[in-house]
């Protein structure tokens, strides 16, 4: 195999790394190597050559016009935990921003003020959206950050059982499971009914709206947590915070959310970047990074990490998590995200869903062998129940270039969980809904 | 009255503070559907308090933020550990092709043919470049890939009935996710000490292992920058322990072509996508940290792996998954970013990413050795630990040194780190960076050291040249603000 | 700088005895060597403590360091000034910065820690 020379990535030519290696006191590559054992050097790799970059973008065109999408001419009624919201142009705008988008942590503050602002204001929106007193910079995604702050409400109130409604999503509570399986906790199904709970429960975790996108009675949900000691933890669609009161109104004590759907593409599930806020009370026992505001030697405001006792890098084995990044890059589209659409903004785009969810439901509702299951007040995800297995409705679908709602008939029988944001149209709407229509009357 | 303005002040206002009444910076579109009625309004929030400003303010402010950070693009950034080379440009753009950044993730399979196609390529790829086949793109960073790792770990000691396996075996130079990590997984964390050469004790580790061991984690090459020379004698005496290795693959830039984990008698090990395979630090992520693993051990991976079947390719889990570790099937736009970066070098331009970075980093431990000591007089692999323990004695730490870099327009090494090296200063200068600018960096290493004597004060006070000076990290504690808030 | 009126453990805390009262705090050594305390973990009043094991957590911007009992006993008091202001206890280890006091079950367990000059001697 020979050494590449001048790839477009490498700046050092053959000379110069020939005068590199000399000056190190070597004649050659190998003369570095020899702590790699001999018989192990160099093995063959198995992989093609390099392509130009013309060519890199003709590949990957391919692959990407091979996937049913929107841009394609797909019509998508898909949620379930990934969103698809309009991205506006300032979010792509900054996102150019190398300066943003090649930085590492903020170890050196005095070398990363904007990417230190941004965490700052990024945790300002996640306290203004979820009416909660701190936040931190971000966690990896919706359910991992639900998933910790379930093991925080262990911590604080330092009991075993984790309470988890019925209603909540099986990648919340299966991301716990994942989480918590070496931790010698106990995971226990909650009725949205309950009124009493065991004694031993560090918490109640609720998905509001719920799985089946129905908004959970949360105010005394937390009142039954608080009367016995154990903390309320709530799961929000930030979208639907632009309408509903938020969790910090109800006294809850952590609060969690999927930041996608602000600003960030649903890109097939990832990444993404989880919302996590809570009391104040609780703030020395709350996972991952934390910006604050502090002043320099000349008095001047700048930010800086701080808490970081928490963190793996100092408390090791004893950490509150082991996680180490905040997905910066996507909290900056988060904020860049709600500071453009503004106080007004995420008003409209909360109720743009709310009323197409709602005109569908209501269209849908009126075939003759689809109904909606009444689950209560839903904000823009709700339960078609179909004649036959969904699958069938959806394959159907498929052939119309529309992808239909996902499939939860494991969890509701004919069940079609349908999503409706604000990309769709009325006209896309009633496509599906004579699509359904036609599917229904063929059966 | 006269108001002074500073020339050089930048305006550091937050953007509620921006805010006014009435400004916006966006529409949407009205409703094209006919009105539906509203919940009960006892469910409804009046208003979110979200900044009211226009469009160009929302483009100035955080552009002029962003001229604020080092980065990649405008600076020599040697973090070492962190790999912070070329993050190519093409990479992003297509991550953001239509087809591969609107696509669902619970779309049927079907209609993702060429997504998973695309996961199932990387997954071949890395198996290939570590020596160990099995491979998920689930976990979302390297924490993620070494908790992932830790239990298929303890899922293959616990499919062979041998659950008394708690121990972690890990290094005094690990990093603290390792220990993080384990701790999550259940296991109690042992420490192996290094010897003098920087190497892990043979004989203390002989001493550790026994019928409880569950898995050493290793660091390969180490976090000092070395090549452990004694790598098969020790996943030997863990193997005949009944243990498992885990590397840690962080630093897997010096390996690419040069050697195979999977060769050394590793078992599981992670890589993480946005140091080696140039994927953007973004500032704190996002990350990507696949795990690989043994064809032995990949029905225990984690949930989703990717794979060609007679109906094309489907998203799958392995037959004794340790589960689903977050929402969905990792970072996808991070994963297509690393696929098209081993696209553009393939085979030689990965072997040759390697190379140069050796190449690199002795050259810069040759240059600086006479000033900053090093551990061992041993030739080191993609970076050099450096100690500033000359110059503490001095009167200068690490960290003054550290800050007094940032004033040359390069970004500081990594800092007291690996911990058991006396004022470590990490340098890991990467393959992506000319020898004009290495020569730069060892002339400023070379004056920094000079200054010391001559003007400390330059050190001392350091930066000069940067928004702001050294900051009150302990009223940041003591007296936390950690939002904006009407009060100020 | 150790003041000889005080009892020593090699954990560097420091106790006075007043009555079978016994005032608990960290040397001048330990405080130094923290740096700038930023935050201090103490357990209830009413709580137990055993001898040379961890009682709380003592923490600086960017070390955590347990804090390990010289004595056994019962917490009677803890001091809300080293939680509220923890720069108390690097401005005066052995005043207002102590950090709890306990009631001890038995007086001979004293035998156990150092004078200050054993104390100085191991510091060396």
């Amino acid at each position: 195999m020979k050494t590449l020379d001048n790839h477009p990535y490498i700046p050092a030519t053959a000379a110069e790394r020939v005068e590199m290696l000399r000056a190190s006191g070597v004649d050659s590559l190998d003369g570095l190597l020899g702590d790699i054992p001999v018989e192990h050097r160099n093995p063959k790799i198995n992989l093609d050559t390099g392509l130009s970059e013309q060519e890199l973008s003709e590949l990957f065109n391919s692959i990407a016009s091979t996937n049913a999408s929107p841009s394609n001419g797909y019509i998508s009624f898909l949620g379930a935990g990934s969103y698809q919201h309009y991205i506006p142009s300032t979010v792509r705008s900054i996102l150019q921003r190398g300066e943003f988008v090649t930085a590492y942590t903020p170890y050196q503050p005095e070398a990363a003020q904007g990417t230190l602002q941004v965490g700052f204001e990024f945790q300002t929106v996640t306290c203004q959206l979820t009416g909660m007193e701190v936040a931190n910079a971000g966690m990896y995604d919706g359910p991992t950050a639900f998933a910790e702050a379930c093991l925080m409400s262990v911590r604080v109130t330092r009991r075993n059982k984790v309470g988890v409604l019925t209603t909540a999503d099986r990648r919340l509570t299966d991301t716990f499971v994942a989480y918590s399986k070496y931790q010698g906790l106990e995971l226990v199904e909650i009725s949205p009914d309950i009124t009493e709970i065991p004694k031993d429960l560090a918490c109640i975790a609720i998905q509001s709206p719920n799985f089946f996108g129905a908004i959970e009675d949360v105010e005394r949900l937390t009142t039954v947590a608080h009367s016995n000691g154990a903390l309320s933890i709530v799961h929000v669609n930030p979208t639907a915070l632009g309408m509903f009161k938020s969790p910090g109104e109800y006294g809850v004590d952590i609060v969690t959310a999927e930041g996608q759907p602000l600003g960030v593409p649903m890109a097939f599930g990832g990444p993404y970047v989880g919302l996590f806020a809570c009391k104040k009370v609780h703030i020395r026992q709350m996972p991952g990074r934390i910006i604050g505001r502090t002043t320099d030697t000349q008095g001047r405001v700048g930010y800086a990490l701080t808490l970081q006792t928490r963190e793996q890098h100092i408390r090791r084995e004893r950490a509150t998590s082991n996680i180490c990044t905040s997905t910066q890059l996507m909290g900056l589209m988060v904020t860049v995200y709600t500071a453009t659409l503004g106080k007004q903004g995420i008003k409209d785009v909360a109720n743009l869903c709310y009323q197409k969810a709602h005109y569908a439901a209501s269209e849908i509702d009126k075939l003759n062998n689809f109904s909606i299951e009444p689950r209560g007040t839903f904000f823009h995800e709700f339960v078609v129940n179909c004649p036959v297995p969904p699958r069938e409705i959806n394959a159907a679908l498929l052939k119309r270039n529309i992808l239909g709602g996902l499939d939860i008939s494991d969890r509701s029988e004919n069940g079609m969980l349908i999503c409706v944001t604000e990309t769709i149209l009325k006209h896309d709407i009633d496509r599906l809904v004579s699509a359904l229509s036609e599917i229904g009357s063929s059966l | 009255m006269t108001i002074t303005i500073d020339a050089n002040e930048v305006d550091r206002r937050l953007l509620m503070d921006r805010s006014l009444a009435g400004r916006r910076a966006f529409t949407l579109p009205g409703s094209d559907v006919p009105e539906q009625s509203l919940p009960d309004s006892s469910l409804l929030r009046e208003d979110v308090e979200l900044p009211e400003i226009s469009q160009l303010e929302v483009i100035r402010y955080f552009s002029v933020l962003s001229q604020l950070n080092f980065s990649i693009d405008t600076n020599f950034y040697p973090l070492g550990s962190c790999t912070m080379k070329y993050n190519p440009k093409i990479n992003d753009e297509l991550s953001s092709l239509p087809g591969l950044s609107d696509i669902h993730p619970l779309q049927p399979d079907e209609t993702v043919q060429g997504a998973i196609r695309l996961m199932k390529d990387l997954q071949d790829d890395l198996g290939e470049i570590t020596g160990l086949p099995g491979v998920s793109l689930a976990p979302l960073a390297g924490a993620q890939g070494e908790y992932a790792g830790l239990l298929v770990a303890r899922a293959y000691h616990a499919s062979r009935h041998d659950e008394k396996r708690t121990i972690a075996i890990v290094p005094d130079s690990a990093h603290g996710t390792n220990p993080a990590s384990a701790a999550m997984a259940g296991l109690e964390v042992v420490t192996v000490r290094s010897d003098e050469q920087g190497n892990v004790d043979v004989e203390n580790l002989r001493e550790l292992v026994n019928e409880k061991t569950a898995v050493f984690m290793l660091t390969m090459p180490s976090t000092l920058g070395l090549f452990e020379p004694n790598i098969l004698d020790i996943t030997n005496i863990i193997h005949d322990a009944g243990g498992l290795v885990y590397a840690d693959g962080a630093n897997l830039n010096a390996l690419l072509g040069l050697v195979k984990l999977g060769d050394l008698g590793v078992d599981i090990c992670h890589s993480n996508l946005h140091k080696t395979f140039s994927t953007p630090h973004g500032g704190g992520g996002p990350g990507s940290g696949p795990v690989m693993v043994s064809s032995e051990l990949a029905k225990f991976l984690p949930t989703p792996v990717a794979e060609q079947t007679d109906h094309g390719y489907v998203l799958s889990q392995p037959a004794m998954s340790v589960g689903s570790i977050n929402g969905f099937h990792g970072s996808f736009s991070i994963v297509v970013r690393a696929f098209a970066y081993i696209k553009a070098l393939g085979c030689e331009g990965l072997k040759s990413v390697s190379e140069n970075a050796i190449i690199g980093a002795n050259y810069i431990q040759s240059k600086l050795k006479d000033k900053y000591s090093i551990v061992a007089d041993r030739y080191c692999m993609h970076e050099t630990v450096l100690s500033a323990a000359n110059q503490k004695k001095r009167g200068v730490s690490g960290l003054d040194i550290a800050k007094r870099l940032l004033d040359f327009g390069i970004h500081a090494p990594t800092m007291y780190f690996p911990l058991i090296v006396e004022e470590a200063l990490m340098v890991e200068p990467t393959e992506s960076e000319s020898k004009e600018t290495l020569d730069h960096f060892i002339a400023v290493m070379r004056q920094i050291d000079d200054e010391i004597d001559r003007s400390p004060e330059l050190i001392f006070d350091a930066p000069h040249e940067l928004p702001v000076k050294r900051l009150d990290e302990v009223a940041a504690v003591r007296k936390p603000v950690l939002r904006w808030s009407p009060e100020g | 700088m150790y003041p000889s009126d005080l009892k020593y453990s090699k954990e560097h805390e420091w106790v006075r005895m007043n009555g079978n009262i016994a005032e608990i705090g960290v040397t001048v050594f330990a405080q130094e060597s923290l740096g700038d305390v930023v935050f201090v973990e103490l357990p209830a009043v009413g709580s137990s403590v055993v001898q040379f094991e961890k009682f709380g957590e003592i923490e600086s911007v960017k070390a955590v360091s347990d804090l390990f009992s010289p004595v056994e006993g019962t917490i009677v008091e803890v001091n809300s000034a080293a939680i509220d202001s923890p720069e108390v206890v690097n401005e005066e280890p052995y005043g207002i910065g102590w950090l709890i006091k306990v009631e001890l079950s038995n007086t001979d367990q004293l035998d156990a820690l150092m004078d200050a000059t054993s104390y100085e001697s191991i510091l060396q």
